[in-house]
């Protein structure tokens, strides 16, 4: 998506948009003071970082023991695929501004708003994942008087790891993404660039696009990667 | 308990504001008066349908927040009382967005204000803001055409940003002007938009020109700025002059005075493009003239309150405008 938004923006402002992540840049409206700039790019981005690991452990803390347990019992699919299904349709923005009442604005405010976001995925694919797994090897296990906590984590897990991990990287793009609307929350991320045109100019807005967008793809191989370690032997496509 | 309490009580002061604001527009159009609205002639300046205009199609903009979509509705439907073909599109995004989509053509014009054209698009520093409503309309009709646009005179009222906060902190803690905080700002948290920590009439000007440091300034959307100080998690939160929770609930919130004039107040001028304007003939700027002159700090907060606080939509309170002030039937 983002790459090809970028390929329709005119030459000048993918060179205009590094500028600014590198050097401050001067504004209209801001009375001489200079925005962008390494540091300031820097500082956003941290933070984008830190609320997209707090939002995801709170997701994976909340929604991978309940998809696992709900799975291995093979029990509860109407609420782990039906309430995962309904968690992506509710909207952020409407979130954050409904629990602003209640608990204020701030980071936990956005931490159980982005955790809204990841959850789904994370749920459905942990117990879909554990589901799937063939029945034979389970039976087998049982048979041989492995208590069913073992049968869990030393049979089920390892063959659905493919599916649960496709899971959380889909819940780590959605809420790394997504963590540009945190400064309509209290809280600065890049999206401080993408939000005010008005302050940064066309410039910062495809400078905070392109920095969201090397974050999520970075995020997503060093999950790949995980994903590739965690696979059991067996269950990789090994070269022909 | 409490809370159901309070909310009955903020019932009962909207409803107030409501019959007193009703009352004003009112009194706007009854043609006893000899108010400036009879020289319009015929009942309380009711729209002429002139079928000439049919032949020209306007698309009106707003930007994106409630009182830029009621008085592009306002227009809107005015014009097409007037007999042109208008379509609406609303919420454009900020003055930057809205200037480009005008001047790509996207739309015909769009309700902007004096002080936001003068200072974020054409980079007046505050100071250089004419205060007076007119002299400032001048200035940016002048800007704007060099690039080939143009402006229609100011509405009555005007609306700037202001540092607010609930009366009872305002009270415990002396505050009258924004001066006030100086020695003291260092131990409040100040909420506003996004873009106002880095805007030279917001954050950036409290800080350079009344010298002030907060001991943190929180970004939030627009519509959170009561919440954020209802919930008692913002000292301090920027609102507009033109709230209609200043009206309704006085004893509640207030804002300080801007004694140094940093947030010059800007009038809604309606910003089209010189062609547009020469094609539609002089209903055009006839109509947006007249249809605005009902337009006063209390009407618009009242409409603003019908938006923001009753959730109706900006169609219906422009419509509701038009008719309780006599300009359509």
């Amino acid at each position: 998506m983002t790459a090809l938004i970028l390929l329709h923006l005119p030459p000048g402002s993918i060179q205009g948009a590094l500028e600014f992540i590198f050097e401050p840049q001067s504004s209209n409206v801001t009375g001489g003071k200079m925005v962008g700039g390494f540091d300031q790019t820097l500082e956003l981005a941290l933070t984008q970082l830190e609320v997209t690991i707090f939002a995801l452990a709170l997701s994976l803390v909340l929604a991978l023991p309940a998809g696992l347990y709900l799975g291995h019992k093979g029990v509860g699919e109407l609420l782990a695929v039906g309430l995962g299904n309904a968690g992506r349709a509710i909207p952020e923005l409407a979130l954050i501004a409904f629990m602003a009442a209640a608990i204020g604005v701030g980071t936990l405010n956005l931490t159980i708003a982005l955790a809204v976001l990841g959850i789904p995925p994370i749920l459905t694919n942990a117990f879909v994942g554990i589901r799937q797994v063939d029945r034979a090897p389970v039976e087998a296990a049982r048979g041989i008087g492995m208590t069913e906590r073992e049968i869990l984590f030393k049979v089920e897990l390892p063959l659905a790891i493919p599916t649960l991990m496709a899971g959380i990287r889909l819940a780590t793009i959605a809420i790394v993404a997504t963590a540009t609307i945190a400064p309509l929350a209290g809280v600065l991320t890049l999206g401080d660039y993408i939000i005010n045109e008005n302050v940064y100019g066309e410039n910062g807005v495809v400078a905070g696009a392109i920095v969201v967008a090397v974050m999520a793809l970075t995020l997503e191989l060093l999950l790949a990667a995980l994903q590739r370690r965690l696979t059991s032997k067996g269950l990789k496509l090994s070269p022909a | 308990m409490r809370s159901e309490f309070t909310r009955l009580r903020a019932g009962i002061a909207l409803l107030l504001a409501l019959a007193l604001s009703l009352g004003v527009v009112a009194c706007g159009s009854s043609n006893d008066g000899g108010t400036s609205s009879s020289e319009e002639g015929g009942s309380a300046g009711a729209i002429v349908s002139n079928p000439k205009n049919a032949k020209v199609s306007l698309t009106i903009g707003s930007k994106n927040f409630p009182e830029s979509e009621i008085t592009s509705e306002i227009y809107a439907q005015a014009l097409k009382a007037a007999g042109y073909k208008v379509k609406t599109d609303l919420g454009l995004g900020s003055e930057t967005i809205a200037l480009k989509t005008l001047k790509q053509g996207e739309v015909s014009g769009y309700p902007e204000y004096t002080s936001t054209a003068l200072e974020s698009l054409f980079g007046l520093e505050p100071g250089e803001v004419p205060a007076e409503a007119q002299p400032a309309y001048e200035k940016a009709k002048a800007e704007l055409e060099k690039d080939g646009l143009t402006a229609f005179p100011p509405t009555p009222f005007s609306s700037a940003n202001a540092v607010g906060t609930t009366t009872k902190f305002a009270e415990e803690e002396g505050l009258k002007t924004v001066s006030d905080l100086e020695g003291k700002s260092e131990s409040m948290s100040l909420y506003g938009s996004p873009e106002c920590r880095q805007r030279i009439d917001c954050l950036a000007g409290l800080e350079k020109y009344y010298g002030l440091k907060f001991k943190s300034f929180h970004p939030v959307d627009i519509g959170l700025r009561y919440t954020v100080l209802e919930k008692g998690q913002a000292d301090l939160s920027i609102l507009f002059t033109t709230d209609p929770q200043l009206a309704a609930e006085k004893d509640k919130f207030v804002i300080l005075e801007d004694d140094k004039e940093v947030f010059p107040a800007g009038n809604v001028i309606f910003i089209t493009d010189q062609s547009t304007a020469k094609k539609a003939g002089p209903d055009y700027e006839k109509t947006i003239v007249a249809v605005q002159k009902g337009l006063t700090l209390p009407v618009i907060q009242e409409l603003n309150a019908r938006v923001e606080l009753e959730k109706k939509s900006a169609k219906q309170a422009a419509a509701e405008y038009l008719k309780s002030a006599g300009y359509v039937g």
